[in-house]
């Protein structure tokens, strides 16, 4: 098998004695994408904020494409194409959404330390903000200040911001949160188009999404992964079963 | 947007007011007003100075009256060591008050919120205590400046007309120049620090190289009112450090409008002419504008550039 384009090895995050991250390891293959899954507080946050880097591991590496980018700061991450999108919504409130998505091109096109020269008529940044909000079909919004914007359209233009750095990893956090069945419909039909460009790593709550979209699927439970495969062999799982039907304990130390 | 305002009306008429100013005071003989009017061009220099890290960037500095003694003292100690020339005093002004900028900035912004301020407000009263300290330049009681800054014939500061129109080129040249900042691909950078630091470091900026270059330029800048001041008063201090003075400036942008081109101006000549008249009335004066200015920043959301926007919205 080919060098995995994610690679977690070992991670291990506490939180005083709780392991929030316990001994995770998984790979994410190039075109992949890759949900993560598991019950509230089972460490799936944990788990995404080490692979973006605004939380270090106690131990345990993350390596993207082969290097070694465990103790990278965040924007080092970004600029070797990882990107994110937040759980709860992070954007410039006070910016249009054309804006916003123009800054994520500009922070991979070159130098930002130009001080004179007008940035908002930049054609090349404009252009690659509204092929990217046009990608998740925001471009008529494009203008609007993200105060303005419903939830739902925050929400795909966190997509759009995450696209526009032209990632080879994108990492989801919980992208349907908030949204109602349409809007999440819609979501889901984005991001099946998405996958055929960009490799995923999908944290999600709405099952009927995950099994949909999954090449393969990974359950966390109390911070350690307790089974991982594809969507088939995860429905199937008796621990998986034993762990959404409430029984945790049981799960934990089959471990 | 190239509509007419009422904000843009009333910026044009004080600019223009401004511009005209020394016409007037010919006319009417009325020499004091210029003298006042030159202050107030200065410290709007300095307020727009402030109001590019503190309205665009987000920086609350609460030190920033520190770059007027660092551009004054390199004027007034250059003059006392016989460099009388403009062209060597301004230019050290401008670097001295850069490369403190640079120091405290890298010190400093590895803080956030309250700490910010606690810190850049502590530093600038570390510089006021130094120059309280400097025997040889007056300590205590300031160093006077005998001979005005010697710009070889190009532009003579003791004239009265024509400091005033150096002192308005500096304020506008630096306006002109915040503008483009705000606007290029680095002031979105740093306005967008502003509004998400988390947002902009998962795209892919360092946040604090940013913060650190935007802090240096507020910085100069500040000095060179700090030049032109010790040239209007003929006279530096400590107490142009003091952390009163510090305040007085962000009133003065939060008064004016934090984040606008031309709210530090409005907020300079309303500050300082309620601080003239009403000093004038009564001895008690601060009386009156404590309570004045706490309505305006209460009930005026956005300084005087807001309700003047909210004034052309009707």
């Amino acid at each position: 098998m080919a060098e995995p384009l994610l690679r977690v090895e070992k991670l291990v995050r506490r939180f005083g004695g709780i392991v929030a991250t316990d001994n995770v390891s998984l790979d994410v293959a190039a075109g992949e994408l890759h949900a993560i899954i598991g019950p509230n507080g089972a460490g799936k946050t944990t788990l995404i904020s080490q692979l973006t880097g605004h939380l270090e591991p106690h131990s345990g590496s993350v390596s993207l494409a082969g290097r070694d980018i465990t103790y990278l700061p965040a924007y080092r991450r970004c600029a070797l194409g990882l990107a994110r999108s937040f759980q709860i919504t992070s954007l410039l409130l006070d910016f249009t959404a054309a804006d916003n998505v123009a800054l994520a091109a500009q922070a991979h096109a070159g130098t930002s330390f130009r001080f004179f020269a007008n940035a908002r008529k930049e054609r090349s940044l404009r252009d690659a903000a509204h092929a990217a909000l046009d990608r998740v079909g925001l471009l008529h919004r494009a203008d609007v200040v993200v105060n303005r914007l419903s939830h739902g359209e925050r929400r795909e233009l966190e997509l759009a911001v995450a696209l526009a750095s032209k990632p080879k990893l994108l990492l989801l956090d919980e992208p349907m949160a908030g949204l109602g069945v349409t809007e999440s419909q819609r979501m889901v039909k984005l991001l099946q188009e998405l996958r055929k460009e960009v490799s995923i790593v999908l944290v999600e709550h709405d099952m009927p999404a995950v099994f949909a979209l999954a090449d393969r699927i990974t359950v966390l439970v109390y911070g350690r992964v307790i089974a991982s495969g594809d969507p088939a062999a995860i429905r199937a799982n008796e621990d998986v079963k034993r762990a959404y039907l409430g029984d945790q304990h049981v799960v934990t130390h089959h471990g | 947007m190239k509509s007419f305002t009422v904000s843009k009306a009333v910026t044009a008429l004080v600019l223009a007011g401004l511009v005209l100013l020394p016409l007037y005071s010919q006319l009417s003989g009325n020499i004091f007003i210029l003298t006042l009017f030159t202050r107030i061009i200065i410290l709007a220099l300095a307020a727009a100075s402030l109001n590019l890290i503190m309205g665009f960037g987000g920086m609350m500095s609460f030190g920033h009256a520190a770059y007027l003694g660092i551009g004054g003292y390199a004027v007034g100690m250059l003059a006392q060591e016989g460099v009388g020339s403009g062209f060597i005093q301004f230019p050290v002004a401008l670097a001295a008050s850069a490369m403190y900028a640079l120091v405290i900035g890298a010190l400093s912004l590895r803080t956030r919120g309250v700490y910010f301020i606690m810190i850049t407000l502590a530093f600038a009263q570390m510089a006021y205590y130094v120059a309280s300290g400097l025997a040889r330049y007056g300590g205590d009681d300031g160093l006077t400046v005998y001979k005005r800054s010697d710009f070889s014939g190009l532009i003579d500061l003791s004239n009265r007309t024509q400091f005033y129109y150096l002192c308005l080129a500096c304020l506008l040249g630096v306006v002109f120049l915040i503008w483009r900042i705000v606007n290029s691909r680095f002031g979105l950078v740093v306005q967008g620090l502003r509004s998400n630091e988390q947002r902009m470091q998962a795209i892919g900026f360092p946040a604090k190289r940013y913060q650190l270059v935007c802090f240096v330029i507020s910085g100069t800048m500040c000095g060179l009112a700090g030049a032109l001041l010790a040239n209007n008063t003929d006279f530096v201090s400590p107490a142009v450090m003091y952390w009163t003075r510090s305040g007085d400036l962000m009133v003065m942008v939060i008064l004016g409008g934090m984040g606008t081109l031309f709210g530090p101006i409005m907020g300079a000549v309303v500050f300082l002419l309620l601080e003239e008249f009403l000093s004038q009335i009564t001895e008690y004066w601060a009386l009156i504008m404590g309570p004045l200015l706490l309505l305006i920043v209460l009930f005026g959301r956005g300084g005087i550039m807001g309700m003047l926007g909210r004034a052309g919205r009707g």
